[in-house]
């Protein structure tokens, strides 16, 4: 055999194995938009005919309106607040040294890997306990709590992809640590801060966990849709309406990844030469 | 004049220019970054309008008395005055001094213009005093119409010039250059040094140029501080530190010198009088830092170049001339000299001998082997405190 057919034979195994990989991820997902066209109520197969009527229900239904607006005001809120904590946290700890610095950044990043049924419970026990009312604001704080260790993460490596020796030239050349951040911190990490806040958006976006405990008679989105899974005849419109999330999302992929394309680009160094 | 458009400006050019010799003062100044001396009590006077360099290995402490100068670090402990002011708790961005980096530090988002202009923006200038200025100096930089570059358009060279001008449109009393010509290739780096030198004599600005090239200081420098863990070694003009190092470590790291083990006999006049391995009972010039009395322990040192080989047989005896018979272990022809390492007995390590090859007739001296004598004037030799 000549190594040429081996290395073609080889090449036919990776394409079978990248296709299953692929169909692995994606398959379950494209179901969705799928059978939000078919017109019938059961998710199953054969389809039986092509319908806009789900999208149209969804145009109607109030309460659905309702709950997306929640959710969009939330994870606005959420994001910002995250996004702001985590620009002074991310310059503590790649700008500075100090005593407990290693264990600080612990802390602030284990949210990310606590499970988040046990965040809910501590919270709404507080929440109970301080006597606060539970609704939109309650949420907003969890997510907040839940967002805050992925902007950290993405700003601490835009704050160490550049040279502090920028902002000492920015003080060498007479500015202070206030306007120094305005000149120079915040249009370099600019391009870290949106896809911090488009992370985080997406995040408090689709969490469903801590809005489910956090929230009373306002719902966020997520816990909608659950509302929902109970009556099989609103099955088809929850299956539209996750389309139309996943096409959302996919655009904001689209558009951080463009973003942050751009803010790269006056970053790249050619070799000193 | 070729840098008129800045060394026209009274504030450059004081009238007293390099007569005040302690401009630049730091006393007893010392870093300490836990356990670590970084600098260790330097005390050092640059002159008005000098070029002074910080010369050392890495790790020796002479970016970090650099960025004390800067105010990026505040000493541990002494003082440090610029013009008569007491710098101590001034913060970088109220000090009348201005850095360039080692990386340059153009700030990527902004153009050549902007980042010149950057330290312009306290000034509260008109903006079209403001595009003269920077219109001037990259006249002067030799750049004109790049305002509009960007940092990742520019060779690493105009980089440099770039981040000079950003520097000197703030008309520091003292520049601070950490390194600026170590990311530069060979050729570059020696234009680069001649326009520096000419850049600092026509602007008369005060340079603190940190390196760790000694060829790069003799060059520049108008003095040189030799610095060795965090300790100043001896501040000297490049003449004298190369011919009058005042202790073994200088003269190792600045060129290449021979050392001999010796023992103090006597004196005769200015002269003293050395039992010296290897060499015989000889007379060299002392320094005054080296303990003469009879019986002190001193090193014997002298420079390559000053050695000179003769056949065995060749050598006559002269006035203030010496010589010990060697035999070569090494040999390398450089082309225009030659480097001989002779072994002379009583000594451990060989000579280091260079010589220019003068006539075409050397290829009797490569072979090692070779019987020779190692011939030296007395004025040649250099008495060092022992290591």
């Amino acid at each position: 055999m000549r190594a040429g057919d081996f290395a073609a034979r080889g090449r036919r195994w990776r394409g079978c194995y990248a296709v299953f990989y692929l169909a692995f991820l994606y398959v379950p997902v494209l179901f969705l938009p799928l059978f939000s066209f078919n017109d019938s109520i059961y998710v199953a197969f054969p389809l039986k005919g092509f319908t806009l009527q789900w999208y149209q229900s969804l145009l109607d239904n109030s309460q659905m309106h309702d709950a997306l607006f929640n959710s969009l005001k939330v994870a606005a809120a959420a994001s910002t607040i995250s996004t702001t904590l985590a620009v002074f946290a991310a310059k503590s700890f790649t700008r500075y040294s100090y005593r407990g610095q290693r264990l600080t950044i612990g802390m602030v990043m284990l949210p990310m890997v606590m499970p988040e049924i046990i965040v809910g419970i501590a919270l709404l026990v507080l929440l109970n306990w301080l006597g606060i009312a539970l609704g939109l604001p309650t949420v907003t704080v969890g997510h907040v709590l839940f967002c805050l260790p992925f902007a950290v993460a993405v700003l601490m490596s835009r704050l160490e992809g550049f040279d502090k020796s920028y902002e000492e030239a920015s003080f060498d050349l007479g500015e202070n640590s206030w306007m120094t951040f305005w000149r120079i911190t915040f249009p370099l990490i600019l391009p870290g801060i949106v896809a911090s806040l488009l992370l985080t958006f997406t995040i408090s976006f689709d969490e469903f966990i801590l809005a489910f405990f956090l929230t009373s008679t306002e719902t966020t989105l997520p816990v909608f849709i659950w509302s929902q899974l109970r009556f099989p005849a609103k099955l088809p419109g929850v299956l539209a309406l996750g389309a139309l999330i996943l096409f959302t999302s996919c655009l904001m992929v689209v558009l951080a990844e463009w973003i942050r394309r751009r803010g790269a680009l006056p970053d790249k160094q050619v070799p000193l030469t | 004049m070729k840098h008129s458009a800045i060394a026209d400006e009274p504030r450059l050019t004081p009238p007293d220019a390099v007569t005040d010799a302690s401009f630049l003062d730091l006393r007893g100044v010392s870093k300490h970054f836990g356990p670590v001396r970084a600098v260790d009590g330097v005390d050092l006077q640059i002159a008005r309008g000098e070029f002074f360099s910080l010369l050392g290995p890495s790790g020796c402490g002479k970016t970090t008395l650099l960025r004390m100068l800067a105010g990026f670090e505040y000493p541990t402990t002494g003082e440090i005055r610029v013009d008569g002011a007491d710098m101590s708790a001034v913060p970088p961005n109220h000090r009348p001094t201005n850095m360039v980096f080692q990386n340059y530090a153009i700030f990527p988002h902004l153009d050549v213009g902007q980042n010149i202009a950057y330290g312009l923006r306290r000034d509260r200038l008109p903006k079209a005093d403001k595009d003269a200025r920077v219109r001037d100096i990259l006249e002067m930089i030799k750049l004109p119409g790049y305002a509009d570059r960007r940092a990742h358009e520019l060779s690493g060279g105009q980089r440099q010039r770039v981040a000079l001008a950003r520097a000197l449109i703030r008309r520091p009393k003292v520049l601070l250059l950490d390194e600026p010509l170590g990311a530069l290739d060979k050729k570059l780096r020696e234009e680069m040094q001649i326009e520096l030198r000419e850049l600092q004599e026509s602007l008369r600005i005060t340079f603190v140029f940190v390196t760790h090239d000694q060829e790069e200081a003799l060059t520049m420098s108008d003095r040189i501080a030799v610095m060795s863990g965090g300790k100043v070694l001896q501040v000297a003009e490049p003449h004298e530190l190369y011919e009058r190092p005042s202790c073994a470590e200088v003269a190792n790291f600045i060129g290449t010198m021979n050392f001999a083990e010796a023992t103090v006999c006597g004196r005769e006049g200015e002269w003293t009088v050395v039992e010296a391995r290897g060499l015989g009972t000889i007379r060299a010039l002392a320094g005054s830092s080296v303990d003469t009395s009879p019986g002190a322990k001193v090193i014997v040192a002298v420079r390559p170049e000053k050695l000179s080989l003769s056949a065995q047989e060749l050598m006559t005896a002269e006035a203030g001339r010496h010589s010990v018979s060697g035999s070569i272990a090494a040999a390398a022809y450089l082309g225009d000299r030659s480097h001989y390492f002779v072994k002379v007995e009583g000594l451990e390590k060989p000579f280091a001998v260079a010589a220019q090859n003068v006539d075409r007739s050397v290829e009797g001296w490569l072979s090692s082997g070779v019987a020779v004598r190692i011939g030296w004037s007395e004025d040649a030799l250099v008495l060092l405190p022992p290591g």
